[in-house]
């Protein structure tokens, strides 16, 4: 709840409720970037980046190596394995499908 | 130096360890009384104890875990309320899986739902929305709950139902802050502590700007910190080079997550949907002035408090548990009582055995057992020879 996971944004879904699905090591889900788009950064131009979801809001934009090191802490932490549970979990209705 | 190595760059491990080693002699203080460096963060907690940072330290550095945990101090009287409202036929009860377990005066949330209550797990308050969607003919209320890390995300969720003409959601609101309870353990004259280390996730939220107090007005150092291991190692040697040289000032080697101004689109959703409650009762903290938020009255119709009747008692933690002392530093986890024998992480008497993030779980599951349990035994012999 309180480390959040890294993820990739890999597509909008809604634009106008600021939702996209983040890939999180192999599970994509659908997160609301509400918190992280600006004028500066419009929602189409999240697509790639890089961010730190917690409880499905991408809160900061961190790099693609920060986001390669967190997930390896969270893993040894046993923190990502939780966190992929739990959004795994979440009576399916928000889990637009693995890959 | 046991741990050394499994720190992702060990050289640079040892190169801050030598740093504060030199440093630490140009403390007078440390002459007569270890430094009291505390990591508010229970997160932070979790990865000192993981990597062992603590044996690491020279011993005039000693860390003191701070209540940064929010399942760990949400008061047992909140936790009937929850199962109180769970029990209701209508309701459909959502909560992150965390405060499952955690004890309230007859049963958990856990329990509760063993007995029949409709309670579910979730992953984002996102999610108890659509299931209020998809059941119109039910409750749903989410428990939310967390510092300001996870407040935008309960805030807008509340924004998106009112948009969406949402009548079955709400919240109940158990949300605490920071700063006020950072100011409360500053103000505790059994407190003596030279240093803060941050929280990294909060002040991604809320930014640099609300502890310059810290510095300005109780002269304590304190860096905002990320939560690798050498993320941590890095604060204290920022921390301890700060006291040397005299200064005392907010430092943030988060950067890469962390900006001065915090989260923009958080803060306003923040700002549109709670306000700060006079007080809000504490696990083993007691009250604390400011240190919770509620809903604006704008967002009545989503407040599970306004919504249905609780129960709202007060209830006194059991005698045995001494969460309170442990959470003010008073005591090490091992010193309860109850550590290791009635109370584990498979039957938690109290909320720090519950969570990864709690000080006991911590020294429970990466403490070094059998020595705990020595310097235990060897406690209890000496109180017993006082006595007798
Ligand atoms: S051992 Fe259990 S009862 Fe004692 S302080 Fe820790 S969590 Fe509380």
């Amino acid at each position: 709840m309180c480390l959040g996971i890294p993820g990739q944004v890999v597509e909008i879904v809604d634009a106008a409720k600021k939702l996209a699905k983040v890939e999180v090591s192999g599970v994509r889900r659908q997160v609301s970037l509400a918190c992280i788009v600006s004028d500066e950064h419009p929602i189409e131009a999240c697509i790639g980046d890089w961010v730190l979801v917690h409880v499905g809001f991408a809160m900061s934009r961190i790099n693609e190596e920060e986001a390669k090191k967190t997930l390896e802490l969270l893993m040894e932490l046993g923190e990502a394995q939780k966190e992929l549970e739990s959004m795994q979990s979440s009576h399916d209705i928000n889990l637009v499908g693995n890959s | 130096m046991k741990y050394v190595d499994e720190f992702r760059d060990p050289e640079l491990a040892k190169t801050l360890l030598a740093e504060i080693e030199r440093l630490l002699p140009q403390i007078e203080a440390t002459k007569h009384r270890p430094l009291q460096l505390m990591e508010f963060c229970g997160g932070h907690t979790h990865t000192i104890f993981r990597y062992g940072i603590e044996q690491l330290l020279p011993k005039t550095i000693e860390l003191v875990h701070g209540p940064g945990c929010p399942v760990c101090v949400l008061p047992m009287g909140r936790v009937d309320d929850c199962v109180a409202l769970a029990e209701r036929p209508e309701v459909i009860f959502t909560t992150f899986g965390d405060a499952m377990r955690v004890p309230g005066s007859k049963k958990s949330l856990l329990q509760a739902k063993a007995d029949g209550a409709d309670v579910r797990m979730v992953y984002s308050p996102l999610d108890a929305l659509d299931l209020a969607k998809k059941n119109p003919n039910r409750e749903v209320i989410f428990f939310a709950l967390g510092f300001e890390t996870t407040m935008p995300s309960t805030a807008l969720t509340v924004l998106q139902a009112a948009e969406d003409g949402v009548q079955n959601f709400s919240l109940f609101c158990n949300h605490i802050t920071t700063v006020p309870t950072i100011k409360a353990i500053l103000d505790s004259p059994s407190m003596q502590l030279d240093g803060f280390v941050a929280p990294g996730h909060v002040s991604m939220v809320v930014g640099e700007e609300p502890f310059h107090f810290v510095a300005a007005r109780y002269k304590k150092p304190i860096v905002i910190t990320g939560f690798e291991p050498l993320d941590i190692l890095q604060s204290i040697w920022l921390l301890i080079k700060q006291i040397a040289e005299g200064r005392c000032e907010v430092e943030n080697q988060y950067a890469r997550v962390v900006t001065a101004d915090g989260n923009t689109p958080g803060l306003k959703a923040i700002a549109k949907v709670f306000e700060l409650r006079d007080y809000f009762e504490w696990r083993g903290l007691g009250s604390i002035d400011h240190s919770g938020v509620k809903m604006k009255e704008a967002y009545a119709q989503f407040d599970a408090e306004k919504k249905f009747s609780m129960p709202n008692l007060t209830i006194a933690d059991p005698k045995s548990c001494q969460c309170g002392e442990v959470l003010k530093g008073a005591i090490k986890p091992w010193e309860c009582k109850v550590f290791a024998s009635a109370c584990t992480p498979e039957t938690p008497m109290g909320a720090l055995m519950v969570s990864s993030e709690g000080a006991c779980a911590a020294y429970y599951n990466f403490g070094n057992l059998p020595q705990i349990m020595a310097l235990k035994l060897e406690q209890e012999k000496l109180e017993s020879e006082k006595i007798s």
